[in-house]
């Protein structure tokens, strides 16, 4: 993984300092909270409805297991003993003390972390395929280009005060799996006729309160032009988008009003200016940053592994969380491990210093000491020799993380909703408790099948549910907690936006709902159909005849 | 309706209420209970001069309901601040740790 160099190290310490002094003189009151607002923000400081919460950034979700150790650590000693992973691949804690922040950013900046970025209308950090480089899928490994844009966009003078925020996803495989066509910027990394690695730049996507599927702009862009476009891109966002309502701020806005042609057009205009000037990626610099990411060095082993297949043989429950949770890798005898973080009855997402620590420990025995965290709220391991599955699993059960529910329903994305965010208008996390406690049984979810289902307590839908294949959506209906549900949505490659079924159920009517929907779909499903599959071949109706006929 | 004044501690961020003597309490139960108009004018010019102290941030009327001398905000976002997260009843003021 990318480590630090003097720049970097100088840049993340001098900046916990300063916010050091920031906070001294607003506990002296020398600031006032309107004037320190914006300082906490920019290094991710938040006041939530308990406490502050502290958003720290993993780059492109690459953490080590020394930064796990230390967040770890950090929510033993700072928080209350657990944190939460978020849907940019970030880890964020709800209990913090602004008198120990100085502190407490000084000991992230030990292990090369901070929360620079990862609040404010700047560019946030840049999210990846939580497989990249080991996919055995993948066209090219995104982790590079993702390291030189956390470079460009760091503290990027011209980009600190952007109408909105800005957020980039890169995937380098045909399989989607960064929800690239939702973000502000998306990047597909694919080769060209001759072989040659190129950008297809997507435009404009996004949630919240006006969701859409980004646009296609640039078909074929080269790695060397890949920062002058997009700072061409920052640049007409910059200019024209809307300064007068931050709920028309986002570039999705400005891109469908100006229409896609148009907007492609203002960047190329602006392109011709920057285009092979300074900010052109000489391929050396590439080489270099690509370096860090480097294969680790793996064991030549045969494919095939008789002792990995000797234990499903022996242990069904081993054999239900490989056949769910374990992906292929590139290397012959290897594996990719998805540890799921969604135990039955759990708050999504949440893990306890303890696991945290232990996944530590794990990381070091069995993933060259490295992991990912995913914008579905999991952690991955990426290389682990498949005759070390059996060992990885073993330990994951003591943990409780070994539930094999990757992308079936349990495997909820869920924000933290009205029971810790200031911004939410109904809980989401006992909703999804119900429901993941609700399917509990494993048998069940397979039977139901590849199924995404996500959750937001509020409109601006940090918990993805637009690009669920169901979605739940918190709001406050006259004081009371209503969600309403979408059905349809996805956030792969076929990327598409769920549609509403109509009004909104109680807090004790939705599980129900939810059940009503799958067994609906069970029961019109064809053979080798996935819920996806059904709801684009049959469309709404059917649910919504057995979704409000009672009413 | 009845109302109190809560805010967030500056120094920790911690949810307090605004009490007797210009004190600000832990929990909800301790607070300062007003109707609507002169008595909750006042409790917020107290909370505000409080805020301008740089003893808390965000201070604001809510309203609540006193049934039995056990106060209780009426909105679910307040009540969740009052007693703590619904999902981990070992967090927060309903734990007793706040």
């Amino acid at each position: 993984m990318y480590r630090y160099d003097e720049f970097d190290r100088k840049l993340v310490t001098e900046r916990a300092e300063q916010f050091g002094r920031q906070v001294e003189h607003r506990l002296s009151g020398k600031l006032s909270e309107e004037q320190f607002r914006p300082l906490r923000l920019m290094n991710g400081l938040y006041l939530q409805l308990h406490a502050y919460m502290l958003r720290i950034n993993v780059p492109y979700g690459v953490l080590s297991s020394t930064q796990m150790r230390k967040l770890a650590d950090i929510g033993r000693k700072y928080d209350k003993g657990y944190g939460h992973l978020t849907t940019r691949q970030n880890m964020q804690f709800n209990w913090i003390k602004l008198e120990e922040t100085p502190d407490l950013l000084r000991e992230l900046a030990s292990v090369e972390m901070h929360g620079i970025q990862s609040s404010g209308n700047c560019i946030r950090n840049t999210t990846a395929d939580e497989h990249a480089g080991v996919a055995a899928d993948e066209v090219e490994d995104p982790r590079v280009y993702c390291e030189i844009i956390r470079q460009w966009s760091t503290l990027h003078p011209e980009f600190s005060f952007l109408p909105r925020k800005f957020k980039i996803a890169v995937t380098g495989s045909p399989h989607d799996r960064a929800a690239v066509k939702v973000h502000d910027i998306g990047l597909i990394l694919d080769r060209d006729s001759s072989g040659h690695p190129i950008f297809e730049v997507i435009v404009g996507g996004g949630l919240g309160r006006t969701p859409f599927i980004g646009k296609t702009i640039r078909e074929e862009l080269p790695p060397s032009e890949l920062l002058a476009y997009l700072e061409a891109i920052l640049r007409v966002y910059n200019r024209f988008g809307r300064r007068d309502n931050k709920y028309k701020a986002r570039i999705k806005v400005l891109v469908h009003e100006t229409g896609a042609e148009e907007f492609r057009r203002l960047v190329d205009e602006e392109y011709a200016n920057l285009k092979g000037g300074s900010l052109d990626v000489p391929q050396d610099e590439i080489d270099r940053i690509d370096a860090y990411f480097a294969p680790p060095d793996y064991a030549e082993l045969p494919d095939e592994c008789a002792a990995l297949d000797a234990k499903m043989g022996e242990n069904a429950d081993f054999a239900e969380w490989v056949d769910q949770n374990v992906a292929c890798h590139k290397q012959p005898g290897y594996a990719i491990a998805n540890i799921s973080v969604k135990m039955p009855g759990h708050a999504p997402g949440d893990l306890s210093s303890d696991q945290m620590d232990a996944l530590a420990d794990l990381a070091d025995r069995f993933s060259f000491g490295e992991m990912r965290v995913t914008h579905r709220q999991n952690i991955v391991f990426t290389d682990v020799r498949k005759d070390e599955l059996y060992g990885l699993w073993q330990d994951l059960v003591k943990l409780e993380l070994a539930a094999a529910n990757l992308n079936l329903i349990g495997d909820v994305i869920c924000c933290p909703g009205l029971d810790y965010c200031a911004l939410a208008n109904a809980r989401s996390i006992p909703v999804a408790e119900d429901i993941t406690k609700r399917f509990a049984d494993l048998k069940r979810q397979k039977e139901i099948g590849p199924l995404e289902l996500n959750m937001s307590g509020c409109i601006n839908a940090c918990g993805h549910h637009h690009v669920g294949n169901i979605g739940i959506l918190g709001v406050d209906k006259k004081g009371e907690e209503l969600y309403q549900l979408t059905l349809g949505g996805c956030s792969h490659e076929d990327a598409s936006l769920g549609v509403r079924t109509g009004p909104g159920f109680t807090v004790d009517d939705i599980g129900p709902a939810i059940e009503t929907v799958l067994d609906t779909y069970v029961e019109l499903r064809e053979h080798g159909e996935e819920f996806i599959d059904t709801y684009r071949r049959v469309g709404m109706d059917p649910f919504k005849e057995k979704l409000y006929a009672a009413r | 309706m009845p109302q109190v004044i809560i805010a967030n501690r500056l120094t920790d961020g911690r949810v307090v209420f605004l009490a007797d003597g210009d004190a600000w309490a832990s929990s909800v139960n301790d607070a300062r209970v007003e109707e609507p108009g002169a008595g909750a004018d006042e409790l917020l010019s107290i909370a505000q001069r409080l805020e301008a102290q740089q003893q808390v941030v965000g201070a604001e009327l809510i309203d609540v309901s006193v049934d039995g001398g056990e106060i209780l905000p009426t909105k679910p976002r307040e009540a969740i601040r009052a007693t703590g997260p619904t999902n981990r009843p070992d967090l927060g003021k309903q734990a007793g740790n706040e």
